[in-house]
């Protein structure tokens, strides 16, 4: 066996990624406490401009490098810079102190038991925990190698390190603990076990082809139609796992809770990040590894992304909860994207990826105005408190309401265009039917993002109503992020659209 | 196996196709030299009105200069364009601009692009003149008004607006500045909103022009029908090949438009009530500009109404109704302003007999069209004046003998008076005696209707002028009347030349430009035979001016005018007082049955539509309840729901391999 090639200019990014990570763990073992915090930040920001800049000098880049074990190509660049930019947006969200009187959002000490002595001494003596941004940065790099694999056991791999720190991360929450960690502890059983299934497709297509590479399956259905059975049985397996990093519908149940217990910043970014990470890979492996078997399971995603935005939006009606109304929103939206998916051509793949880039600075920005609303006890997420909030600061009501109305797809909102791309190419590859259907769940799901408005704006403020608070620049600059792209791509979107439409197709 | 899915994921270039771009930007075509700015005469005001409007209070203190420049730059500009249009050989003075696509759906097409011929420019600098010095005038009558910035914002989005509607290229754009002068209009009427009087006269004004424009957007979609196209050139090429009957559908829904933006009988009840506008609004929105926007409709369509006889003929009638009622009630208001605007209308029903009457009459339309514009403009800020003396006070029983003490503005309003009633050589001498002329050569009585309006038109001007400038003081006993400031005066002065010698400079015994030549290739002319000498007409028109000027002198001017209005009158001079019932019957014809309607509507709104919603929402909201009940929070049931979704997946893919 020979050693393979090391392409070091186009794995640039994730080098730059998981090696910031790394020091960063060093930063931890062996920097004074005081010093850690600006040496962190100051190592994840400029991981995260370097990868991203690497990004752009790679465009146009399209071949597969480490002996087939990764591709670069359009796609992964266009996803790679993506997750970039949501993840310098949710580090500002990240880096943020001034909203919480007792520090930032995380726990002082995450290993200290909620509501002991310890945990009160380490609060008090002012702790501050800053192996988060090591984790983060492990979790983006994690992401990077996720939409760039191009055989099954490096897409794992990637799996993983992009999940592990994330179940971590989701514990570490400040404020009501208990919750946090018991969403952290589903998240990582529930994850384990979809990763479980993931591996067993893994090997059941071994079984079928022989090979964990992409080309090697894509070619092998090409030639050798046989075995059927342990095809589909082992693309049932291998989905799942994708599938429930998506939230889709059936194996969505975990997404509320986590996104509820999470620390906000935490949610904002799995909300963003790992679904453009989670699709990217998903469109890979679907596309190029299992395009011959497309009529095969295409139908499945049909009834998946059915299941997904319907019930996503049906029960997102009855939230009163605005953490889990985004998170039942962001379900319905994987149904939409689900459209995408099974649209099968480079127009879907163009618009999947404008929309998964949109959706994700949106979704940053609306997480970093939750975090501002707060009453004593820390965020208000309750409906109730947002009552007549648009009375006590337009600036946060309105900004939010840009968001809504942008998740609802109204036009002049990126949301729309993106909704409408996709909607379009899922026509025009013949599932009118199904556009139908989710146009249906639009109008089910503009419902409550309305409502939420109205709450907003025509109720006056009552005794719960909950305090806003003024942020530093950081939740700012990501809130102003959010709002300028929503605006600027739901009037200007070509260049953007341009930009996805050069970058749709798979190296194979 | 699927072919697309295979060239999806094979190598090879990055694809090429790309969508198509929402805007395209084309750089301007046949326009060159000056014409190439010609997109500033739209741009500048609308720059200006955005300025204000975003700007807000702090631009309280420079607002109004801005606004001042935005009107007279363009009046400048125009000038230039009509120097440089002049210089053009007649069949090259069409000139277009295009910027971008602007709209295109299947085989829709509107282009944003504007288009500047004789006719538009006639057009352009009336609004940019009147409007630059209306502007001007402005600044000194509105000085106290603590909203004076906000009107200007106002007054530019009404320039860029109505620049629009003369200068589109289609139809299309020319709905776009039609709707926008119309909301103008909306909002400088009801510009005093804190009176009832005038959010109400607002509303009004604004619901009547929708019944108008209802018209033109039915005409733009049979044009679109019949000529797949609503582009101006487009239209009037195919226009003398199209069907008569659908040519005479599109003339009447473009003649319902005309009427509701011009003030023609049946929709001009609004006019009068318009009126409590500030007066520069009057005088530049309410008589110069917008309200003759109905005239360049109709002449600008004249392919389509060349074809449609029958519609022709209406848009006489209502020219001759409207000339006629509009004279009327000027005969019979005590308002000064409301007199002036009675007078509005019977102006423009001249300038619609003149368009009635088809080929023969499309350049006298436009020709008096000017010259109205000049001296009922000078009128209304004249007005202005007298009503910026008398503490805002309307009536004109309360007015007399300001000639001692308003001398710049008597004398002006003696020029406009001049302008408008027809004694030679002053601008309506011209242009009225050629709409009589054409009248009579083409149809006796409409002949006649005109000569005697032309006398009901001195009678009225008469009368305000006695009833203003002369006779005994009748003032308030706290009103000290006194000259207006100097931006006021000058602009009242600019104009009052225009009032006297506008009819001179436009047929050209004053400089080298005949408007009716100048007018003639876009408006096509044809001379009809006129069976007496053209001479008797003037004479008999003199004649019966004269009659109505010295029969009104002896009435109110040398007679006392009484402070009450004398309740034992005539029948013609009461229904004048009442607007000649229009308000009565539309109230009981068309409001209250519209009243009656809405209320049904919101009954049924919210009993049938919003109930039938209500009911689908809790249902859809039960669902969502029920369904929230499988999120127990135990991963044991979670891990078992993805189980169960896993058979599911097995299952569908199964049974798609099955079939």
């Amino acid at each position: 066996m020979t050693f393979p090639e090391i392409a070091w200019v186009q794995l640039t990014p994730v080098i730059i990624m998981l090696g910031a990570a790394a020091i960063g763990v060093l930063v931890e073992a062996f920097a004074p406490r005081t010093s850690r915090r600006p040496i962190q930040m100051f190592l994840t920001f400029a991981a995260l401009i370097a990868a991203f800049v690497m990004v752009v000098i790679n465009a146009g880049t399209f071949e597969v490098i480490m002996d087939g074990a990764m591709a670069v190509d359009g796609p992964a660049l266009f996803l790679q810079g993506s997750i970039l930019l949501i993840g310098m947006v949710a580090a500002l969200l990240i880096s943020e102190r001034t909203i919480d009187p007792s520090g930032d959002a995380f726990a002082a000490r995450a290993s200290a038991m909620p509501g002991s002595l310890d945990e009160r001494q380490f609060t008090a003596r002012g702790y501050f925990q800053t192996e988060v941004w090591p984790l983060f940065m492990f979790s983006v790099g994690g992401m990077l190698v996720f939409v760039a694999a191009n055989d099954l056991l490096v897409m794992f791999v990637a799996l993983e390190i992009m999940s592990l720190p994330l179940y971590l991360l989701a514990g570490m929450a400040r404020r009501r603990r208990l919750l946090s960690q018991e969403a952290a502890l589903k998240y990582f059983v529930l994850g384990a076990f979809s990763s479980a299934f993931f591996l067993f497709g893994t090997a059941l297509l071994y079984g079928y082809s022989g090979t964990v590479s992409f080309t090697g399956i894509q070619a092998h259905i090409t030639a050798q139609p046989q075995m059927l059975g342990l095809l589909l049985a082992g693309i049932a397996f291998l989905v799942v796992g994708l599938l429930f990093k998506v939230s889709a519908v059936p194996f969505h149940a975990w997404a509320p809770d986590v996104y509820q217990g999470s620390p906000t910043p935490i949610t904002a970014f799995m909300a963003a990040a790992v679904k453009v990470a989670a699709f990217g890979a998903m469109l890979r492996v679907m596309y190029v590894a299992l395009g011959g078997a497309v009529w095969d399971w295409r139908p499945v995603f049909w009834v998946i992304a059915a299941l997904t935005f319907f019930v996503g939006s049906i029960i997102a009606l009855a939230q009163t909860d605005i953490k889990r109304m985004l998170a039942y929103s962001s379900i319905a939206h994987a149904g939409f994207l689900l459209l995408g998916v099974a649209s099968v051509s480079r127009e879907a793949l163009a618009a999947t990826m404008f929309y998964l880039v949109t959706y994700g600075l949106a979704t940053v920005g609306a997480f970093g105005l939750i975090s501002l609303v707060r009453n004593e006890s820390g965020e208000a997420t309750s409906l109730d408190a947002w009552r007549g909030i648009g009375k006590k600061s337009p600036a946060v009501a309105g900004a939010f309401s840009l968001f809504l109305l942008s998740f609802a797809g109204i036009p002049l909102t990126a949301g729309f265009v993106g909704k409408f791309s996709i909607f379009a190419s899922a026509a025009a590859a013949g599932s009118v039917w199904l556009v139908f259907l989710a146009v249906l769940a639009s109008a089910i799901a503009a419902f409550f993002y309305v409502r939420v408005i109205v709450v907003m704006y025509f109720s006056e403020p009552t005794e719960k109503t909950a305090d806003v608070v003024m942020p530093s620049w950081a939740t700012t600059g990501a809130i102003v992020v959010g709002v300028a792209v929503t605006i600027a791509l739901g009037v200007f979107p070509q260049p953007v659209l341009d930009l996805a439409m050069s970058a749709n197709i798979f190296v194979h | 196996m699927s072919t697309a899915l295979m060239s999806l994921a094979t190598s090879g270039d990055i694809p090429s196709d790309t969508v198509e771009p929402i805007l395209t930007q084309i750089t301007a075509s046949d326009a060159g030299g000056i014409f190439e700015f010609m997109w500033l005469l739209l741009a500048l005001p609308a720059f200006g009105a955005a300025v204000l409007f975003v700007a807000g209070r702090r631009s309280n203190a420079w607002g109004h200069l801005l606004g001042v420049l935005m009107a007279v730059i363009p009046a400048g500009l125009a000038i230039w364009l009509l120097v440089a249009l002049m210089g053009r050989p007649e069949e090259s003075r069409t000139i277009t601009q295009h910027f971008w696509d602007w709209t295109f759906v299947g085989t829709f097409n509107a282009e944003f692009a504007i288009r500047l011929d004789p006719l538009s420019i006639v057009f352009v600098l009336l609004i940019t003149i009147v409007g630059g010095l209306i502007h001007i005038y402005s600044v000194g009558y509105m000085a106290e008004d603590p909203g004076r910035r906000l009107f200007f914002a106002m007054l530019n989005l009404f320039l860029a607006a109505m620049l629009l509607l003369v200068l589109a290229d289609n139809y299309l754009l020319l709905y776009l500045g039609w709707e926008g002068v119309g909301l103008a209009s909306y909002l400088l009427v009801g510009f005093w909103q804190y009176k009832d009087v005038a959010a109400v006269a607002a509303k009004k004004a604004f619901v009547m022009n929708r019944i108008g424009d209802v018209g033109l957007s039915i005409a733009i979609m049979l044009m679109f029908v019949t000529f797949g196209s609503v582009t101006f050139g487009d239209v009037f090429a195919a226009a003398p090949e199209a069907d008569s009957t659908t040519m005479t559908l599109i003339g009447l829904a473009l003649l319902l438009a005309a009427t509701g933006k011009s003030a023609q009988y049946p929709l001009q009840a609004w006019l009068l009530d318009a009126m409590e506008g500030p007066t520069p609004v009057s005088a530049l929105i309410h008589a110069a500009t917008m309200v003759t926007a109905g005239v360049y409709l109709i002449v600008r369509s004249n392919a389509i109404f060349d074809q449609a006889p029958v519609a022709l003929n209406v848009v006489l009638a209502v020219g001759l109704v409207t000339m006629i009622a509009g004279a009327w009630i000027g005969c019979a208001q005590d308002e000064l302003k409301k007199a002036l605007a009675g007078s509005t209308m019977s102006q423009i029903g001249y300038m619609f007999v003149a368009a009635g009457l088809g080929p023969a009459g499309y350049v006298f339309a436009i020709f008096h069209l000017v010259m109205h514009g000049m001296f009922k403009a000078d009128l209304f800020l004249g007005s202005g004046s007298v009503m910026h003396a008398m503490n805002e006070e309307r009536n004109m029983r309360f007015y007399g003998a300001l000639r001692g003490v308003m001398i710049v503005t008597w004398i002006t309003f003696i020029c406009g008076f001049l302008g408008i009633s027809g004694l030679p050589p002053f601008d309506s001498a011209f242009s009225k005696d050629d709409i009589i002329a054409a009248a009579t050569s083409q149809n006796w009585f409409a002949g006649a209707v005109t000569i005697f309006a032309a006398g009901l038109t001195a009678t009225y001007m008469t009368r305000m002028m006695a009833m203003t400038f002369f006779g005994k003081a009748r003032w308030h006993d706290d009103a000290h009347p006194h000259e207006s400031p100097q931006t006021m005066l000058w602009p009242m002065i600019i104009l009052s030349f225009g009032a006297i010698f506008g009819g001179l400079f436009a047929v050209g015994v004053i400089g080298d430009l005949n408007i009716l030549e100048w007018l003639k290739p876009v408006t096509g002319y044809e001379e009809a035979a006129l069976e007496v000498p053209h001479w008797s007409l003037e004479v008999i028109t003199f004649v019966v001016v004269i009659i109505g000027i010295v029969l009104t002198w002896m009435q109110f001017g040398m007679r006392d005018v009484p402070q009450a209005a004398p309740q034992h009158v005539t029948v013609l001079t009461k229904a004048g007082r009442e607007e000649l019932y229009t308000n009565t019957w539309h109230e009981e014809l068309l409001m209250r049955p519209g009243q009656h309607l809405t209320r049904w509507l919101v009954w049924f709104d919210n009993k049938g539509i919003d109930g039938a919603v209500r009911g689908i929402a809790s249902g859809i909201m039960g669902i969502g309840t029920g369904l929230t009940r499988t999120q127990t929070g135990y991963s044991r049931r979670y891990a078992l729901v993805m189980v169960g979704g896993f058979l599911l997946l097995v299952a569908v893919f199964f049974l798609a391999w099955w079939f």
